[in-house]
């Protein structure tokens, strides 16, 4: 398959290499191509904010690099080691240095158990097995979230609000000291004024662990205040890949364009967004052949159906998947 | 304003009975909007955005306590008797609710449940319903309209659900719209042409429309006049541009400033609000916002500040409204 | 920083437990009958096996306080024993049930593929048999004896238990915090037993009393058909039974085991149903 290409990756040594993930799922005429031959890679210390509206993959790239599922094909290569290879004792002790948020914060959280067991069981699961240093460093991760370990530990996750939620569902992320954590859309949930204090948050916990971040997010803005570099999805496909702020001065994606355009800014003067792009996106089941964009793209010609678009450099750093430049796409 | 508003809401309260006490949802809304005019309500969740319009439409349980009187062209929907209320629901006034699998009835197909609005409030017969309901289907831009009426709900997408609501609801000619939080549950993208279609209506019908969200930025470009809310009360009030250009209130600012804009640089850091919105049972003695407002002062904790303004058209409830926050 | 004032105002959420007159008064029943069945050794009660051909079919009175059937004995001890027959079977065998149906069916439920198929095969042939019909034939085969009893009636139970532990963990195995346990490089011994069970354990907790009531009939079935607990040990289907004859002369006989029978599996019902209203839709996000 042409497939997604990998000239985005790049030539030093990364925390975390991906290279051509693949992952399907159902049967026969069901078949889903939730992620269809990705590659990215993502350095020591960096943010790698991952953008797409429902159905493009992203959460299922991100459980898919945590090896919750086997991946139809594909390499994931966490630290040099690569974790679609790795087996039994070897993953269980990977896995601590690979975590996840998740969206709904209440869900997240054991409704049964208490806040501090919930943040315990991690170090129970690493081994830890002095019950006194397991107390010490939950209560470390506690105050370092910004919780009260006296009046949290005993309570039970129905008892606090979302923003506390997630504040808990972090702290159990980082009670491990891990090098990398993946937030799959861990503000949506959150009212508008709770957001501003988590991501405040993720930013301090990243320059305090040492973090490496993978930020998963549909909404432009919120991704764009925490990230280094920004990746597009659609459908399953990686559009394009690029330093944050280039991105989104310059997008070399159609696609990309339409969803930069198509936020609401909260500012009266500004021209309304436009719904340039008709229609929705097709399903995953039978994606369009191609480039899956084709459909709903304003610049689609013949060669878009006939053949996908590799990944190429456009712009120092930025890479794109599409067969057209830049130049006909008006930008913010 | 000489013409009669087309709604009026005066001094609108709802409480409701809950195992943790009464919780006031609800405190003392006034409202009023003009025929062919649009209304933003702005608020997160607690604010009482909801449950103001669901107390509007009296869509409340039984058991919730409602004061004060909203009246559409002079007549006081809680004193309405049922039967002339149903009349007006969905004739006169019509709700597009947040999440369409819930408001569609999923054993009915899509052309059926547009027709039926028009059978019942227009007294339509049973083709020239349906023939009415393909009509208004490529009305709200659904391709395929024939094909698609006979469909049901569930093998249509989200972005495709909400126009069906969008379409049941504009079936009758209602003078007025409620869109409670009609986007949240949809992609940007599909969030952009909702919003252009909601006004497309809304200018073709020359339709007043209530929009209830919690993002600023729809309201932005789309609303005459907007209203924010915070535990149930309206703390600022003005018509958009005015709101935007000078926000008055402190909840306003801080929420405007907490909200990641897309112009900033990356990694700037946000004017978080610190807090969190009150528990509605237990509400704070004075200002509802004071523990977690900057400018908070002793009056503000003591006094809850009752809405007002210099103007007739920008109102706020504040004690110190901005910009008279600058060092004393 | 500010966040640390907002864990000061929330609260645990404190409920006002209004369960109701009628819950209070089901428990307290319940807790007569236990009480009454565990001390009736300790009891001034008659003797429940002894005859008295000269005192047949006494209406309640003075003497004997709820009469005496069909061959003297006296009602009331005959009743406080036979709860012990009917309450031990009823606790006992929904007890068993539910042990195994819950390890079978969160096995099921969480590892799906060949497990879940056998499970769910082999529940499905019990299921399909007329359940009484099974109970008396094995009972007729086996030889009547309480444990017997106890044995077949658990089977009987397992299938549909299976059925509610898979179904809720189905659900559970799909949120974010199993996933997040997963993540975590938990075994799945660990995931099932602090993830899984603790959240299952509710909707049967509460599955189990309405399975108690239903085995206190079924029990009192088989006794009436003559292949419940063998006589002269009294159980209350035993006792409508034989009091079945004397309906015309003295209809105490039947009714007074029929029912307090009627109470008690009431009583299991209304706790029963009160519980799974409280568990399910509040801790159910």
């Amino acid at each position: 398959m042409a497939g997604g290409g990998r000239a985005q990756l790049r030539a030093e040594k990364m925390l975390l290499s991906v290279e051509g993930l693949v992952v399907e799922y159902g049967t026969g005429a069901h078949r889903i191509h939730a992620v269809s031959d990705v590659s990215f890679d993502v350095r020591r210390g960096e943010t790698l904010g991952l953008v797409g509206e429902s159905g493009c993959g992203k959460s299922t790239l991100g459980r898919a690099v945590l090896r919750l599922f086997r991946p139809k094909s594909g390499k994931v290569v966490f630290d040099g080691t690569d974790l679609a290879a790795a087996g039994g004792e070897q993953l269980r002790r990977l896995r601590r240095r690979l975590q996840l948020i998740f969206q709904d914060p209440i869900a997240s959280l054991n409704p049964r158990r208490r806040v501090g067991d919930i943040i315990a069981e991690p170090l129970i699961i690493a081994g830890v097995k002095d019950a006194a240093e397991r107390a010490r460093r939950v209560r470390a991760v506690l105050q370092a979230v910004g919780l009260d370990p006296d009046l949290v530990l005993r309570r039970r996750p129905h008892e606090f609000s979302g923003g506390q939620c997630q504040r808990i569902s972090i702290a159990r992320a980082l009670v491990l000291e891990p090098d990398l954590v993946i937030c799959d859309e861990p503000v949506s949930a959150l009212d508008v004024s709770i957001r501003a204090q988590i991501l405040n948050l993720l930013e301090d916990m990243k320059a305090r662990y040492g973090l490496t971040l993978i930020f998963i997010a549909h909404d432009l803005a919120v991704v764009k205040a925490v990230s280094d570099r920004i990746a597009v999805m659609y459908l399953g496909r990686l559009c394009e890949i690029g330093p944050a702020e280039q991105v989104f001065e310059h997008p070399a994606h159609p696609y990309t364009s339409v969803l930069l355009q198509a936020i609401p800014l909260p500012d009266p003067d500004a021209a309304l967004p436009e719904s340039a792009v008709p229609g929705e996106p097709p399903s995953p089941i039978a994606p369009p052949s191609g480039c899956r964009f084709r459909t709903r793209c304003p610049l689609a010609r013949q060669r878009c159906a006939e053949e996908e678009p590799a990944m190429r450099e456009i712009r120092l750093g930025q890479f794109v998947a599409c067969h057209f430049t830049t130049g006909d796409l008006a930008t913010r | 304003m000489s013409p009669q508003p087309l709604l009026a809401i005066e001094d609108l309260s709802v409480e409701l009975a809950t195992e943790r006490g009464p919780l006031r949802a609800v405190s003392g809304v006034n409202l009023s909007l003009a025929p062919s005019r649009s209304l933003g309500i702005v608020g997160e969740s607690g604010s009482g955005k909801t449950m103001l319009s669901r107390a509007v439409l009296r869509l409340l349980p039984a058991n919730a306590k409602v004061t004060g009187a909203a009246r559409f062209e002079g007549r006081d929907l809680f004193l309405l008797p049922r039967e002339a209320l149903r009349r007006l629901r969905g004739r006169e006034l019509a709700v597009v609710f947040q999440d369409p699998m819930t408001s569609l009835n999923p054993v009915l197909s899509v052309g059926g449940q547009i027709a039926e609005a028009l059978r019942e409030h227009l007294g339509l017969g049973p083709r020239a319903a349906m023939a009415r309901a393909v009509a208004l289907l490529a009305e709200v831009g659904i391709p395929e309209p024939e094909r698609r009426a006979r469909q049901y709900p569930h093998q249509l997408s989200g972005g495709m659900r909400q126009r069906v609501a969008i379409a049941i609801a504009l079936s009758c000619e209602p003078r007025l719209l409620i869109a409670d939080e009609p986007t949240t549950a949809l992609d940007v993208t599909v969030q952009a042409q909702i919003l252009d279609l909601l006004a497309r209506e809304r200018q073709m019908r020359q339709m007043a429309m209530i929009l209830i969200t919690h993002d600023l930025g729809i309201v932005a470009g789309r609303t005459d006049e907007v209203a924010v809310m915070y535990a149930g009360r309206i703390v600022e009030r003005a018509p958009t541009r005015a709101l935007f250009k000078e926000m008055r209130s402190p909840y306003a600012e801080a929420l405007m400033a907490a909200i990641p804009k897309l112009r900033a640089a990356p990694h700037t850091r946000l004017a978080a609000i610190g807090g969190a919105p009150p528990d509605p049972t237990r509400l704070p003695r004075g200002c509802a916002f004071s523990p977690r407002c900057r400018y908070a002062r002793e009056r503000c904790r003591a006094e809850a500040p009752a809405l007002a303004g210099e103007t007739g058209d920008h109102a706020y409830a504040c004690w110190f409204p901005l910009p008279d926050q600058s060092e004393a | 920083m500010a966040a640390l004032d907002a864990v000061e105002t929330a609260a645990p959420a404190r409920r006002r437990h209004g369960l109701g007159v009628v819950f209070w008064t089901a428990v307290l029943w319940l807790a007569l009958v236990f009480a009454l069945a565990l001390l009736a050794d300790l009891l001034p009660l008659a003797d429940p096996a002894r005859q008295a051909l000269l005192a047949r079919r006494v209406p309640p009175g003075a003497a004997h306080l709820l009469g005496t059937d069909a061959l003297g004995r006296d009602i009331l001890a005959r009743v406080i024993y036979g709860a012990r027959a009917s309450l031990g079977i009823g606790l006992l065998a929904p007890l068993i049930a539910t042990l195994i149906g819950a390890t079978l069916g969160m096995l099921a439920g969480y590892f799906r593929g060949a497990i879940e198929i056998l499970t769910i095969g082999a529940t499905d042939v019990l299921l399909a048999f007329p359940p009484l019909v099974l109970a008396l034939a094995i009972v007729a085969y086996l030889g009547q004896s309480v444990p017997n009893v106890i044995a077949v009636l658990a089977v009987l139970t397992v299938p549909a238990v299976t059925r509610v532990a898979r179904a809720a963990t189905l659900v559970l195995r799909e949120r974010d915090f199993v996933t997040a346990a997963q993540a975590l490089g938990a075994s799945p011994a660990r995931v099932l037993l602090r993830e899984i069970l603790p959240n299952v354990m509710l909707p049967l907790g509460a599955y189990f009393l309405l399975l108690v009531a239903v085995i206190i009939v079924a029990e009192s079935i088989l006794s009436f058909l003559g292949l419940g607990v063998p006589p002269p040990a009294p159980s209350w289907g035993s006792m409508i039974a034989e009091g079945r004859d004397s309906l015309d002369v003295a209809p105490h006989i039947a009714f007074i085991p029929a029912g307090i029978m009627f109470l008690t599996v009431l009583a299991f019902n209304l706790v029963g149903d009160t519980l799974r209203a409280i568990t399910d839709p509040r801790h159910a996000p």
